[in-house]
């Protein structure tokens, strides 16, 4: 091993965020958070622990972004009352970066918003908070006694992660997307490649993915085990922060000889429509095994994959055809943004045509908290994350994961089907 | 601090997810409700399980949902401890902020039938099959892990912390 090899993406951020020069991996620090978002899975019950102990403060209200998204808009009288006491909460302790129920799921909102920032150390209370790191951010996700903590004191123990790499070449052909890639990125290195470590995706195809692709990529990192998933800040990652905050942005990335645990590649022109079975989403095969698959519901949503461009896809497939007699069909648009772009392009106007429900930004049934989830008995294909037994509705029901392409063209046949053969001008 | 828990032993797989812990269906119910949904991907679990017994896992046990609902819930239906060749990383955080005593030991699969005595020494790191007198090293946690665990969880070590500073 060189005596002085480069850091790696979370080796520097670690590094600055702990006030060292450096960090090896393996070590404990301490470090300080540039950005906590909460939502209203945690934040409430956060606030309360905080209260417990007599404490009724945070370390910088500006550095805390609270977003409500997992059960909007409110579907009991219970919910209903504890986003009351996120509203009243926010106002005390003068969090101002505040977004209620409506504006979207917290991991398109933060992005959208200019919130995550290259070469910061993020903390949320959700697991899939790695998809900030598709803006070169290193971000994870921790429980709600530790975001008290660190909405309190601002900082936070950390073990530095090894980085695993995976470069990826070639392009993805038509009606492949970069879900796909993860399924089949998952399908070879299974749920426990990047346990306990830092992801980073480089290489020429990484390069030209636009930031829709890379925040699903760094989203569903998160079923690797990731701690964090990152992209380098390019010129695509300023082109997109320009837009949306007057904060000063700089491109970031490894050093160059930094050192990786391992270094995988891919060739994405290779990968074809995958997708997860039931209850594992590393459970995945190619499109083509499920053919016979009857589907109850077809869902696009999720923070994972329910982007602009997501919807834009599904709609390309669905122009003119209809969702098949027995099968529902839900649509729900990451934010309030992507459902505004949606409507101006078309693109929703043709999905409500072919019979789609449309729900509320948000979470939806993903986590099974708001409606839309599965009955006993029932199948599912969804653009979501994760199909574990019983999380978007009964123990009883099965859950398959697929991209936005997929979920559309299997709302056509009511089974599960390859999105190819709807694309515009056929499988060419 | 001195801290072992002994109890007999459910055994789990490979990423048995935070989901299977505290389910979105059971999600503000009442506990009488939770408790039966508490790992309801082992047969006999619920109907079985006794106060004080211990799970030993597979790889990636917790991974998933950062709920902390997860560990929280295994706390409250007195699960003494977890021994697992690996965790979800959030879940092991969430374990050590709330002192719930959780140990990475490779092998520890192999070395456990179901309903085997185990004894864990916390903070020694080691795992004992009392049934069959074997002993199995697992991974130290670092000082600064042990200090939160022994303070009693984050909470108590910030009032402690928040304490002094206003001294």
């Amino acid at each position: 091993m060189a005596a002085k090899a480069g850091m790696t993406m979370a080796e520097r951020i670690l590094a600055r965020a702990a006030g060292r020069a450096r960090v090896k991996p393996g070590e404990f620090v301490t470090a300080k958070v540039d950005l906590v978002m909460a939502n209203d899975a945690q934040f409430p019950q956060s606030c309360k622990a905080l209260e417990d102990i007599g404490l009724k403060k945070v370390f910088d209200p500006d550095r805390i972004v609270v977003v409500i998204d997992h059960w909007v808009p409110a579907n009991t009288p219970m919910v209903a009352e504890m986003h009351r006491g996120i509203r009243a909460q926010v106002k005390e302790l003068g969090i101002r970066h505040f977004y209620d129920a409506g504006v979207g799921i917290e991991h398109k909102v933060i992005p959208e918003k200019g919130h995550a920032l290259p070469g910061q150390l993020i903390v949320g209370s959700d697991s899939h908070s790695t998809t900030y790191g598709a803006l070169g951010a290193a971000s994870t996700g921790i429980g709600l006694t530790e975001l008290a903590y660190v909405m309190y004191t601002g900082k936070l123990w950390f073990q530095v992660p090894p980085t695993i790499r995976f470069n990826l070449t070639g392009r993805l052909a038509r009606g492949v997307s970069p879900k796909d890639l993860m399924l089949a990125l998952l399908a070879r290195h299974t749920t426990q490649v990047a346990q306990y470590k830092s992801v980073e995706f480089g290489g020429p195809a990484a390069a030209a993915m636009d930031m829709e692709g890379r925040l699903t990529l760094a989203n569903i990192s998160s079923e690797m085990g990731a701690k964090f998933s990152m992209f380098a800040a390019d010129a695509t990652t300023l082109a997109y922060l320009h837009a949306r905050t007057e904060a000063p942005v700089h491109a970031f990335g490894p050093e160059d000889d930094a050192e990786y645990e391992a270094v995988h590649g891919i060739d994405c022109s290779t990968v074809e429509p995958q997708v997860a079975a039931p209850h594992k989403p590393d459970n995945v095969k190619n499109v083509s095994e499920f053919a016979s698959v009857r589907v109850d519901q077809a869902f696009i949503g999720s923070c994972t994959n329910a982007h602009a461009g997501d919807l834009q896809r599904a709609a390309a497939i669905m122009k003119g055809r209809k969702v098949a007699a027995g099968t529902r069909f839900l649509v729900i648009p990451a934010s309030h943004e992507v459902m505004v772009e949606a409507m101006k392009n078309g693109s929703l106007a043709v999905l409500v045509e072919a019979g789609a429900m449309v729900g509320t930004p948000g979470c939806g049934p993903c986590a099974g908290g708001s409606t839309g989830v599965l009955g006993p008995g029932e199948t599912g294909i969804a653009s979501t994350n994760r199909n574990f037994k019983g999380r978007g509705g009964s123990t009883e029901s099965f859950l398959y994961l697929a991209s936005p392409e997929t979920v559309a063209a299997s709302a056509i046949e009511g089974r599960i089907a390859d999105p190819r053969k709807y694309l515009p001008g056929g499988m060419q | 601090m001195s801290l072992v828990v002994r109890g007999r032993a459910w055994k789990f797989g490979d990423d048995i997810n935070t989901d299977y812990m505290a389910p979105g269906f059971v999600k503000n119910q009442p506990w009488e409700l939770v408790k039966k949904a508490i790992l309801h991907v082992h047969p006999g679990f619920t109907a079985g399980f006794r106060p004080g017994d211990v799970i030993v896992a597979g790889e990636n046990f917790g991974c998933g949902s950062s709920r902390e609902a997860a560990p929280a819930n295994l706390k409250r239906l007195e699960v003494g401890c977890v021994v697992a060749e690996s965790f979800g990383r959030i879940f092991l955080r969430n374990s050590i902020a709330i002192a719930f005593p959780v140990l990475i030991c490779k092998g520890i699969s192999r070395a456990f039938e179901e309903g085997e005595q185990l004894e864990l020494d916390f903070d020694r790191s080691l795992v004992k099959n009392l049934t069959r007198g074997t002993e199995l090293a697992g991974t130290p946690l670092p000082p600064e892990l042990v200090r939160i665990v022994a303070a009693g969880g984050m909470m108590q070590l910030l009032k402690q912390e928040a304490a002094a500073a206003a001294r």
